[in-house]
């Protein structure tokens, strides 16, 4: 009968210790209105960065305030097509972002990639709710090659 | 030849010295009347370059000026505001009176709604932008400039991307403000085919 107990108990407690190490925004209890956060600036610096983790779209190192992205205009592409990458001196868009689902080439930008802040985001200076321990595949291997 | 018929008589009745008043009456009123007209056609004026006029029409209230308050020209961390004529209205007086003369034409179109649906305003949204963006490029961008000076600004507080456009761009003369700021304070009309975008 004890025992039974002690193994009905177990998750609970696993549980609750668990719980005491998850992150959280609220660090304030329920009944109490915690002084809310300072809104975090984005980053404006116009320097890249590497990745976060394996196959993240490159981040966007400047602000994109009012940038207006519809059927009128994309002004992401006023700096980023193909055509103005020479006046701007900003980085191309890549060249499968010119292709259709099965591969073909297009003339503009593929309908599917249009929407430029789907996949990239401009960053702030936030403090990360938990530290990223990401290491690029060349590291890994440089690692394993000091190892032997 | 009516009209000379009528012109005569009125053209000898200016010609000859006034019968009735005194030379004195006649300049002190013509005096106080040019005070009173010119005050009233300048306080006339000055009425019509007020953002309260320009909204008073719907077709300014409920597309323009509320695209606006989505722009950094109606809120920012210094609190400067840009109002309608602080960027549509020239400052010159011959410029300002030349603009208000062209815009009778904007009075036509209120009196005949030329854009009073939302989808009439859109249909016409690429025309009416082109035709502010050839003011501003014939005029090298001078609304823009009323605020935005080139000699008060410090590239050293600038992005390196602004400070890359501005001082290779801006201060060679190559290009003016409109050219890389369009729909800055408004949103674009289709863009497709717009010279350099």
């Amino acid at each position: 009968m004890k025992k039974w107990l002690i193994l009905l108990a177990l998750p609970v407690v696993t549980a609750l210790v668990w719980a005491e190490n998850i992150a959280t925004l609220r660090n304030a209890p329920l009944d109490e209105n915690p002084e809310p956060p300072y809104i975090p600036q984005v980053l404006n610096e116009d320097i890249k960065r590497e990745r976060a983790y394996p196959m993240q779209p490159p981040t966007i190192p400047h602000k994109i305030d009012n940038y207006q992205v519809d059927l009128n205009n994309n002004q992401c592409m006023h700096c980023h097509s193909r055509h103005r990458t020479e006046i701007s001196q900003a980085p191309m868009v890549s060249v499968t972002h010119y292709m259709d689902r099965e591969g073909n080439f297009l003339a503009e930008v593929s309908p599917r990639r249009y929407f430029c802040n789907q996949c990239h985001v401009p960053q702030t200076n936030a403090k990360p709710l938990v530290e990223n321990n990401f290491k690029d595949i060349r590291q890994i291997i440089q690692d394993k090659r000091k190892e032997q | 030849m009516r009209a000379i018929r009528w012109i005569k008589p009125l053209w000898r009745t200016l010609n000859r010295p006034s019968v009735h008043f005194s030379l004195g009456f006649l300049v002190m009123g013509g005096f106080i009347g040019g005070i009173v007209f010119w005050g009233g056609f300048n306080t006339a004026l000055e009425a019509t370059n007020e953002e309260r006029f320009c909204i008073s029409c719907h077709e300014m209230e409920s597309n323009v000026y509320r695209e606006l308050q989505d722009t950094i020209h109606w809120a920012n961390r210094s609190g400067v505001r840009a109002t309608c004529p602080d960027c549509h209205v020239p400052h010159n007086w011959t410029d300002k009176i030349a603009r208000k003369m062209q815009a009778s034409k904007e009075v036509w179109g209120w009196l005949f709604g030329t854009i009073n649906t939302k989808e009439k305003f859109e249909a016409n949204r690429r025309e009416l932008a082109e035709h502010e963006w050839a003011r501003f490029k014939a005029n090298n961008s001078l609304e823009c400039r009323n605020c935005h000076s080139v000699e008060s600004m410090d590239f050293t507080r600038q992005s390196k991307r602004a400070r890359d456009a501005h001082a290779g761009f801006l201060v060679t003369g190559e290009k003016t403000c409109i050219d890389c700021h369009k729909g800055i304070a408004h949103r674009l009309p289709n863009m497709a085919d717009v010279e350099d975008w």
